[in-house]
């Protein structure tokens, strides 16, 4: 398994490949159908939205390309990985070294301090100690959280908790960052300071972007590609000039 | 994840719901407390045994009889010392003694003396059993709590009384069932007073009477005719020095001796025994011969090995080995059973971390879920909830250890406090031998592990996108 940095990854390959995707799962009687038959392509370096309603499918999706989920049926290719294929222990390596993760409730582990949180997946990792403090560090100086390493995750903001996110997202070097409405939880300009990040690591670190949104506007004004999705299934799949943000403008929260 | 890393997040866990896992973990130490106290009790009533049982001299003493009792009553000494074919009977006298006593692992050997006499106390007259005792005799168990003293030496004419025989002297009966009467008041009136020792001795023939240490001679030449041997009646003063408390010869049953004397003392007045009439042959010999001889072994361990060599030699051998072989299977079984109970409030405090760690998955799913997110594979989450688990099983059995040590302590000097009460010595029966330190910690840890098995599985298994779902 390559644990190559991003960068490395050419810019243009497929790194990303679902075919006739689906995960269907029972509730009582009833089959649904949480993805129903998707395939799409994302290229590496790309930054793509995944959009649509709430029960659309979207963040199914997102959890099939990170490997937290199997597919009932079709495949998804992840950089040459047929994730159905692999076993557990394979999955979660794959999650470990090639997938960084984002969630809208930030996720990290209340008891820990944020270097601790950060340097969580180092241990999974089974990086040394002495090497483990080091990439800490420079992950918490990059999204600017340095001086508060040693203080919990309820100590902080919202704003900090994502970046602390973030960060650790970021330590392992993956080359697909996955973000699932990293900014739900925050006020526009916090949403926007993270969204200015995502696209950061985007275009320097040449990581590849899948964001599940459903705000339109953010979609627009940070991915070069939008794919909609409703019931389960590919609506529609168009490429956006992604605009920039100006900061203080209004649209953060629909 | 690493073994230090594992330990770490554990021992994190562990702080972070701290009353929880504390009870959890007290539980454990009591389960490890009641099976250190009661395995250590166990053991601690072993080694009483058999400290005391070393002690009473049953089980490192072996005797030695000759096989002529048998056989070959008419055969020439002489020839048989010549030939000492093993099997061979052989005579048992000072030479042979001196003999075994220099077999490895013996401590010493002393000729047996017993015979039944008359003893005369303020002009009354009392048959009883009489045994001789070596010096070392002073060591064993059985004159605890006696009163007044040992012999003052080897050769004194000196007698220590057992209890009963006391009770006799003094006209009292003996009490039934009730209390027995204080062996301090018995001695009281005894101790110094002398006693009067009517017996047969063995003189050779024909130069009777002329035997050493014989104050008072009585003599009623009884000349057998034709005999090798005359015995001539004879009176020994004898000094009461002690009262035995306790029974020195409980195992001998019905030959038992009441009175005790001194060995040197007892082998000078050539007492006419029971066995001489036996070994009527030998009497001209110039050389003691023993009816039987008490071989003192320096282990109980080693009993067997001198009892071969002395059946080696060509004599017949007695010992009570067979019973420490049975009393250390019955302190097998007590063990046993002892650590069965003992185990069984460790099984409770088993359910309690099963309970609690179950508990602790329906805390942590969302943080498991997210351990899982970021590449937690289900082995690192099984070996956390494991670690967890083995550090109460660690904690609470290092604790418990302690508590167990700390409760035997406690009931020791309770049952201490009690026994001078009683006016009874003081009695070490309660030991912790470092294997059970080692072992009890040990077994605590073995036993949270398997308890760990089910939620660390489970917590494993957990789905990670329902986990991370569940707030």
């Amino acid at each position: 398994m390559t644990t190559a940095p991003a960068v490395s990854a050419a810019r243009g390959t497929v790194a990303i490949r679902s075919e006739n995707l689906c995960r269907h799962y029972r509730m009582g009687e009833t089959l649904i159908r949480a993805v129903d038959g998707v395939s799409l392509e994302v290229r590496a370096g790309e930054f793509v939205a995944l959009l649509g309603s709430s029960g659309s499918g979207k963040s199914s999706v997102l959890n099939l390309i990170a490997g937290l989920d199997r597919p009932t049926s079709g495949s998804v290719i992840v950089q040459d990985r047929d994730l159905a294929k692999l076993s557990r222990e394979e999955l979660a390596k794959y999650r470990l070294r090639v997938v960084g993760m984002v969630f809208q409730s930030f996720n990290l582990i209340s008891s820990m301090t944020l270097a601790e949180n950060v340097e969580l997946p180092l241990r999974f990792a089974e990086v040394d100690r002495s090497q483990r403090q080091g990439m800490a560090n420079e992950a918490l100086q990059r999204v600017g959280l340095r001086a508060r390493m040693n203080h919990r995750p309820s100590e902080l903001s919202g704003g900090e908790q994502q970046r602390a996110a973030l960060a650790r997202a970021l330590i392992n070097r993956p080359q697909l960052l996955l973000a699932d409405e990293p900014t739900g939880n925050l006020d526009s300009h916090t949403g926007t300071e993270i969204m200015n990040m995502v696209r950061e690591f985007n275009r320097q670190l040449g990581m590849t972007v899948v964001m599940v949104t459903h705000e339109r506007a953010l979609a627009e004004r940070y991915a070069q590609r939008m794919i909609f999705l409703a019931d389960g299934k590919l609506i529609d799949d168009r490429p956006n000039a992604p605009t920039g943000v100006h900061s203080g403008t209004g649209g953060g929260q629909s | 994840m690493k073994i230090p890393d594992l330990t770490e997040l554990a021992l994190r866990n562990l702080r972070e719901s701290l009353l929880r896992n504390s009870l959890t973990t007290i539980g454990i130490s009591v389960g490890v407390a009641s099976l250190v106290a009661m395995l250590s009790l166990g053991i601690g009533l072993q080694q009483l045994a058999s400290r005391r049982l070393v002690k009473s001299g049953l089980f490192d003493t072996v005797v030695v009889t000759s096989h002529r009792d048998l056989r070959g009553m008419g055969r020439d000494r002489d020839e048989e010392r010549n030939a000492p074919t093993p099997g061979e009977s052989r005579v048992l006298d000072e030479p042979a003694r001196q003999e075994i006593e220099r077999l490895p692992n013996v401590l010493e050997a002393y000729p047996d003396i017993r015979f039944v006499t008359e003893l005369r106390y303020e002009d009354k007259a009392h048959l009883t059993m009489i045994s001789a005792l070596p010096e070392s005799a002073k060591s064993i168990d059985a004159f605890e709590g006696m009163q007044g003293n040992f012999f003052s030496s080897d050769t004194a004419p000196e007698v220590i009384l057992q209890k009963t025989f006391a009770e006799e002297l003094l006209g009292k009966t003996p009490a039934r069932g009730g209390d027995e009467s204080n062996v301090a008041d018995l001695a009281r009136p005894l101790l110094g007073k002398e006693l009067t020792m009517r017996y047969a001795q063995r003189a050779p023939s024909p130069a009777p009477a002329s035997t050493t240490s014989a104050p008072t001679t009585n003599s009623t030449d009884s000349d057998l005719a034709g005999a090798a041997y005359s015995v001539v009646s004879r009176e020994q003063r004898l000094k009461i020095v002690g009262v035995a408390d306790l029974d020195p010869e409980s195992m001998r049953g019905p030959t038992r001796a009441k009175v005790f004397l001194p060995l040197k003392l007892a082998e000078s007045l050539h007492v006419m025994q029971p066995t001489d009439l036996r070994e009527v042959s030998r009497a001209a010999s110039d050389q003691p011969v023993y009816a039987s001889i008490s071989v003192r072994v320096k282990n109980p361990a080693q009993v067997q090995l001198v009892e071969d060599a002395i059946k080696k030699m060509g004599f017949g051998t007695f010992s009570i080995l067979d019973a420490t072989r049975s009393l250390r299977q019955f302190f097998a079984v007590l063990d046993l059973f002892l650590g069965i109970f003992g185990s069984l409030a460790l099984a409770v405090a088993s359910i309690g971390i099963v309970n609690t760690l179950v508990m602790a998955i329906l805390e942590r799913r969302r943080e498991i879920g997210i351990m899982k997110a970021i590449g937690a594979s289900d082995g690192d989450v099984k070996k956390l909830f494991f670690a967890e688990a083995g550090a109460m099983g660690i904690l609470g059995g290092i604790v418990g250890v302690a508590l167990g040590w700390s409760i035997g302590q406690v009931i020791n000097l309770g049952t201490n406090v009690y026994l001078k009460r009683q006016s009874l010595p003081p009695e070490h029966f309660w030991a912790v031998p470092w294997w059970l330190v080692g072992g009890a910690i040990l077994f605590a840890f073995l036993v949270s592990l398997v308890s760990g098995l089910y939620p660390a599985g489970r917590a494993a298994k957990l789905d990670p996108v329902q986990a991370l779902r569940y707030e």
